[in-house]
């Protein structure tokens, strides 16, 4: 019982993680809590059932379905990164220089645009996503384990070591944490922080895309407004973590799964969404900095 | 010329193409034509239009600038405001009720966010429990509205300065996001206690208010007893923004550290702040329990945190004038648009994001109310 929660709270945590990496790689560079990331997330997991529909109807899936996913995948990724871009050509970066909540409202409204365009050309109503993966699996200590759940562990791992390396090795990576330092010195020695800031939430919103169609493939299941809750335990998971801190997302999320879902299975399922609030504002309160984050000086 | 087509024609291409997945080829062409059209033409008559649009913009400030000063005009407006009851129809006069009770709210979320500069996104918990408290006081202690009313203000309030206290140490968008929580807690709350507030299913049988032995149970009745207290919020709010409290506050807003060394208390300020918008989101609440005779959490959700805050916006934060005439449009403007309904929020959305981006004090905004860095 224990280990079953323990596996359903890796694979859940596994998905707040990358969604959280997203949040943290913005607040990064632009100290933008971008509320609609969450969002992005949620066209993700609908990008999934309509490719996957797509290529079920051609017949690619029944040639072969891992082919399928990974076409899937990475057509989900491409769209997903392409409104990511957008959203911040549009609604950010005129907002640049604006008091520090202007962006925060601009975020608020481009979530609340994406979810009724979504609504509106997807419908109101759950959609069904194709279930081809099935739930075979193996036994693992007494612990009935899915592949589907393996391989969202599994993947999610790769691609967090991936982004690490990315991130350390890497000349837009070595940017990427220049700009994240300091914007106006970073463009000083040459760095063009408006490319880097795109690049960011290109990845950001691959993430999120990835993590969508991993839990459209789980759960079976989309609407849309998956993306509101989603994303505010994502951010959870960043902030627990400290906010900026790209290892600190990874261990964030992977602890918010396990306490939501050990929490549900000992305390009570009733109050399951709200675990992830009473941990953000203890987290806040005691130490906003978060688990791996420093604390910084206050600028004058 | 040919830069520009090829501009224009990015943009269709661009959109078309994010689009396409989400409701195919057909409308995606469509949406290309339009946008293909739409740029150029856009274009053209913003160069007309522009000089226009700064008219009215200067014609905006200069009302909003009226709008607080001169104290003659809320007088005008309070003649077209008595007589609705005579001559409306039911529906518009419940619309108005509405109306009124958002005005409340909005004005109330206006001292914290407009002017004292404290985002808040769970606003609508202090509603919440202005309404719950209204309601079981009601239902279970039999208690009428003169004596509920008083009872669950000071609970909300006293729920206000108790979550602000701790949470006041925190600054900017975690504050918000801190807020954000709160409001979902007790929704969430609200949801799963069954025994005390009937969960999802709501309490409902609750008494209408009586003024004098008199039972305020029509329609425009109650309309007055709104109309009183939106009276009574915004002479409040009009002397308080005046006040020595209320210029604490706005210093606060423009620049805390800057405050601090001039000998406010920021700490306590905040905390009054907090607590007193608090207070009118229960008078709202209880205004709103006692009208609707029912509530349940489903009343009590984020998007109506995002509503209260959009009015504000909207309308221009920390101007009371702009405030309510943001609470009035959008209340009456989902009235007006029934027929579309299923793009309100798409607008609104897009509203949002547009308001920050070209007019972030808001529409009736002056310079002095637009908060800075």
């Amino acid at each position: 019982m224990f280990l079953q929660q323990l596996i359903n709270g890796l694979t859940l945590g596994s998905v707040y993680a990358l969604i959280a990496l997203g949040y943290t790689m913005v607040y990064g560079i632009l100290e933008l809590i971008n509320f609609a990331h969450g969002e992005i997330y949620m066209i993700g997991a609908y990008l999934g059932i309509i490719f996957l529909g797509f290529f079920t109807a051609v017949g690619l899936t029944a040639y072969s379905v891992p082919l399928a996913l990974a076409i899937t995948l990475l057509l989900t990724v491409i769209v997903c990164s392409f409104y990511g871009f957008t959203m911040e050509k549009i609604a950010y970066k005129p907002l640049r220089s604006a008091p520090k909540l202007s962006p925060l409202i601009s975020a608020i409204g481009v979530s609340i645009f994406l979810q009724n365009y979504v609504m509106i050309t997807q419908g109101a109503t759950d959609k069904v996503f194709p279930a081809i993966t099935g739930d075979a699996g193996f036994t693992m200590l007494s612990t009935r384990v899915t592949f589907l759940q393996a391989s969202i562990i599994v993947v999610s791992a790769v691609i967090m070591g991936l982004l690490q390396a990315f991130i350390k090795k890497t000349k837009i990576g070595k940017a990427m944490r220049a700009v994240a330092q300091d914007k106006s010195m970073a463009s000083l020695v040459g760095i063009n922080t408006d490319t880097i800031i795109s690049i960011t939430f290109i990845i950001g919103s691959g993430l999120a895309a990835i993590a969508g169609m991993m839990v459209s493939t789980y759960y079976g299941l989309v609407n849309y407004f998956i993306g509101y809750s989603a994303g505010i335990k994502a951010f959870t998971a960043a902030v627990l973590g400290g906010i900026g801190n790209i290892p600190g997302a990874m261990v964030g999320g992977i602890l918010l799964g396990l306490i939501e879902s050990l929490g549900s299975a000992y305390i009570s399922s009733e109050y399951k969404d709200a675990y992830a609030f009473i941990i953000l504002i203890i987290i806040l309160l005691v130490r906003p900095a978060g688990l791996l984050g420093k604390a910084s000086e206050e600028k004058i | 010329m040919t830069a520009s087509l090829l501009r224009s024609g990015i943009i269709a291409l661009w959109s078309a193409l994010l689009f396409l997945p989400f409701k195919g080829l057909q409308a995606s062409a469509v949406l290309f034509a339009v946008v293909l059209l739409f740029v150029p033409a856009f274009t053209v008559s913003a160069s007309i239009i522009s000089p226009f649009f700064k008219k009215a913009g200067v014609g905006l400030e200069r009302i909003s600038r009226m709008m607080p000063t001169d104290r003659r005009y809320l007088f005008l407006l309070l003649l077209p405001a008595l007589t609705v009851p005579f001559v409306a129809q039911n529906y518009i006069i419940d619309v108005a009720v509405l109306a009124g009770i958002y005005i409340i709210l909005a004005l109330g979320l206006n001292v914290v966010v407009g002017f004292t500069g404290l985002l808040n996104l769970g606003f609508v918990a202090y509603y919440a429990i202005g309404a719950y408290s209204f309601a079981l006081l009601n239902t279970k202690l039999g208690l009428g509205f003169w004596t509920a009313m008083p009872a669950s203000v000071i609970i909300t309030t006293a729920a206000g300065f108790l979550f602000a206290a701790p949470a006041l140490r925190l600054r900017g968008d975690y504050l918000a996001l801190v807020t954000l929580g709160f409001g979902e807690i007790v929704r969430i709350t609200l949801n799963n206690w069954d025994s005390f507030t009937n969960g999802p299913n709501g309490i409902g049988g609750i008494a209408a208010p009586t003024v004098f032995s008199l039972s305020l149970n029509t329609l425009s009745t109650f309309y007055y007893l709104v109309l009183f207290f939106v009276l009574l919020t915004i002479i409040v709010m009009m002397r308080i923004q005046r006040s020595k409290v209320g210029r604490a506050w706005e210093a606060i807003r423009e620049d805390e550290i800057a405050a601090s060394a001039m000998g406010i208390q920021t700490i306590r300020y905040k905390l009054y702040s907090v607590s007193f918008g608090a207070f009118w989101a229960g008078i709202a609440g209880c205004l709103f329990a006692a009208k609707m005779r029912f509530i349940s959490p489903e009343s009590f959700t984020f998007m109506e945190s995002v509503l209260i805050l959009s009015m504000v916006i909207l309308g221009g934060l920390g101007s009371i004038g702009g405030v309510i005439a943001g609470a009035i449009i959008l209340v009456v403007l989902p009235e007006v648009l029934r027929e579309v309904q299923l793009y309100r929020m798409l607008a609104l959305g897009a509203g949002i994001v547009l308001i920050m981006i070209f007019r972030p004090q808001g529409l009736f905004g002056g310079k002095g109310a637009s908060p800075r860095n």
